[in-house]
């Protein structure tokens, strides 16, 4: 068990708590780094795809897990965010330009749906940002002049500094880039009077206003910080499928970054990651294990929604702290060891409560 | 000196008058005690000045400044704390996090700087951290600093919210029933906090309470309501043995009632 001795007010907003965390993530950096020398071309374009979703699903947790705002809408983020990408890199436009430009042009548009519905909370903010997602993807099918409707166009190569950004490999270096940018941007918020906002308005509205926090202005802010993360994703995610079609971006992709979310576990960073994993190699591992299972379970249809619905309610009810708080468990388990305390492991009776996602 | 004025304050919701033609005003440095019945009106007269309700007709002035319209998050920048009856911390952050909250309304660092953490967000939040360090030390709360507030007991619970209350700086602080749900060892400890906010921080206090012992221990003023008016003002012997509030109290029959 480690015991942290803190002399200065500093250490408890640094980044690294001590040189154990600094040593980790830095083993971690090193073999995502090397992992494409490593691992094959199918398991790398996986990761990268586990980077994109990684980079919606912390944007998604910002509003989700940290201002207790829901969002079934996600998906047309996701969507605006990579068609603008890749319309702007038809007209010709740089990469590094469309990237940042996909994410504040989404940014926009979060701001401009958080906006609206200020004053809805739960069900009805999630009915509306349903809505929302429906109507952004019908926009994508109907606006053939610019999206090409459903015949989709493909995306063109990105070039940073005249290097093209082919394969799988290079999808996956700028996509890590890019979710260490906004897991770094994250970070920063949740230590800064911002990030503390967002969890008063999760925590309490009433006290939250009492405190001086500008409700209206923060939750319009978490939307468009969580749009705009979700926008960089979907231009990452352009280049990831290459060929640009409006069906992609159905409300099944939003209960998908939900999952992330929940799975992950709420209120979590590290969560984000781990929800974005499972998402990801799920389908993956139904894959291998399909021809494998018995009594033809395997040909099922509509296995893999089910399994993720199954999953999705196992964890509210059972694991209210999804893989963050088993992982968290776990290393409780190690270093604790062998003084394992039997409340360590006691079934959790918060339950992630309808209220959190007011 | 005069700090805060109710003038003529009323709140209809629907056909009940729940603050009717309330006035009073409170003066620099005294704790001012809000005593009634169940109903009577007490929180709703918190709620109005902490702008969450808003009155429908009559003025609420601070500092010889109207603030009848400011928006509820303005409040707390013009010096007004308070706290809730039923403690509405946030109870899925730390005891520390939670002060750090209350000091929102003294945060002036732009949103750019701190996506990127600039050494002028760093120093904010140093300089935050130093003042809610001498909060928790004025209470006592050393031991808890880390522990998440859904962890803590009831009775810290209530010294937590007060500390929130007093990182903001206020000049005027609103404690709604700081004694409700301690035990008879913890109102006296509470009562000598208050007192202590008064002498030592000179802060002003408006304070709604039931315990009768608590308000004569720290009161200067006592102000009696009923179904929303306002009964007696006084001291609180004054009060309490005036004979309207005797009656509302025990449940004898008011003379000319309403």
């Amino acid at each position: 068990m480690r015991y942290l001795f803190r002399t200065q007010y500093q250490q408890d907003i640094a980044l690294w708590r001590h040189n154990g965390d600094r040593f980790w993530y830095g083993l971690l950096a090193v073999l995502v780094l090397v992992a494409p020398a490593l691992l094959g071309e199918f398991y790398i374009g996986e990761l990268g795809a586990v980077f994109i979703f990684a980079i919606a699903g912390v944007g998604l947790m910002l509003l989700v897990g940290y201002t207790g705002l829901i969002s079934l809408g996600h998906a047309a983020f996701l969507g605006i965010g990579a068609y603008v990408n890749a319309v702007l890199l038809a007209q010709g436009v740089p990469f590094l330009v469309t990237l940042p430009l996909a994410g504040l042009f989404t940014a926009l548009c979060g701001a401009a749906i958080g906006r609206p519905t200020l004053r809805m909370s739960g069900l009805y903010l999630a009915i509306a940002t349903l809505a929302f997602g429906s109507i952004v993807g019908t926009i994508f099918q109907k606006w053939t002049a610019v999206t090409g409707g459903f015949d989709g166009f493909a995306v063109p190569t990105p070039y940073v500094f005249g290097i093209a950004i082919e394969g799988a490999t290079g999808i996956y270096y700028v996509s890590l880039v890019v979710l260490a940018f906004v897991l770094w941007v994250s970070a920063n918020l949740l230590r800064s009077p911002t990030g503390r906002a967002m969890v008063a308005i999760r925590d309490s509205e009433v006290s939250a206003q009492s405190m001086g926090i500008h409700l209206a202005r923060y939750k319009t802010m978490a939307f468009a910080i969580s749009a705009g993360m979700t926008g960089l994703a979907g231009a990452l995610f352009a280049h990831y499928v290459r060929y640009l079609a409006p069906d992609a971006f159905d409300v099944l992709l939003s209960v998908q970054f939900v999952t992330i979310v929940f799975v992950g576990g709420l209120g979590s960073l590290r969560g984000a990651i781990l929800g974005a994993m499972f998402v990801r190699l799920l389908p993956q591992f139904i894959a291998v294990v399909r021809d494998d299972l018995p009594f033809g379970i395997g040909r099922l249809p509509g296995l893999e929604p089910s399994l993720f619905g199954l999953v999705l309610v196992f964890v509210i009810l059972f694991q209210p702290g999804g893989l963050n708080g088993m992982w968290l468990k776990t290393k409780h388990w190690f270093q604790t060891f062998p003084f394992k305390r039997q409340t360590s492991f006691r079934r959790q009776k918060t339950y992630a409560k309808s209220e959190r996602l007011r | 000196m005069i700090l805060f004025q109710a003038e003529d304050l009323s709140v209809r919701f629907g056909g009940i008058r729940a603050v009717d033609s309330v006035s009073f005003d409170v003066r620099q440095g005294e704790v001012f005690s809000i005593i009634g019945p169940n109903g009577a009106g007490k929180t709703t007269i918190f709620n109005l000045i902490s702008r969450i309700y808003s009155s429908t007709s009559g003025r609420l002035i601070f500092e010889g400044k109207e603030f009848t319209r400011t928006p509820a998050y303005q409040i707390a920048g013009l010096g007004i704390a308070r706290t809730f009856q039923n403690i509405e911390l946030f109870p899925n952050a730390t005891l520390l996090q939670n002060l750090l909250i209350g000091r929102h309304c003294h945060s002036r660092v732009g949103f750019a700087s701190e996506l990127m953490f600039l050494p002028s967000v760093r120093k904010a939040e140093l300089r935050h951290r130093e003042r809610v360090e001498d909060v928790i030390a004025f209470l006592g709360l050393e031991r808890h600093r880390e522990s998440l507030i859904a962890n803590l007991p009831y009775g810290v619970r209530k010294v937590v919210e007060l500390g929130r209350a007093l990182c903001i700086q206020p000049k005027l602080l609103l404690l709604d029933e700081p004694s409700s749900g301690l035990n008879v060892e913890e109102t006296e400890g509470m009562g000598f906090w208050i007192e202590d906010i008064k002498k030592d921080l000179g802060i002003t206090v408006i304070m709604v309470e039931h315990d009768m012992s608590l308000v004569n221990q720290v009161s200067d003023r006592v102000m009696a309501l009923n179904y929303g008016k306002v009964l007696a003002m006084g001291t609180p012997r004054e009060v309490q043995s005036h004979p309207e509030v005797v009656k509302a109290y025990l449940g004898g029959e008011v003379e000319n009632a309403a």
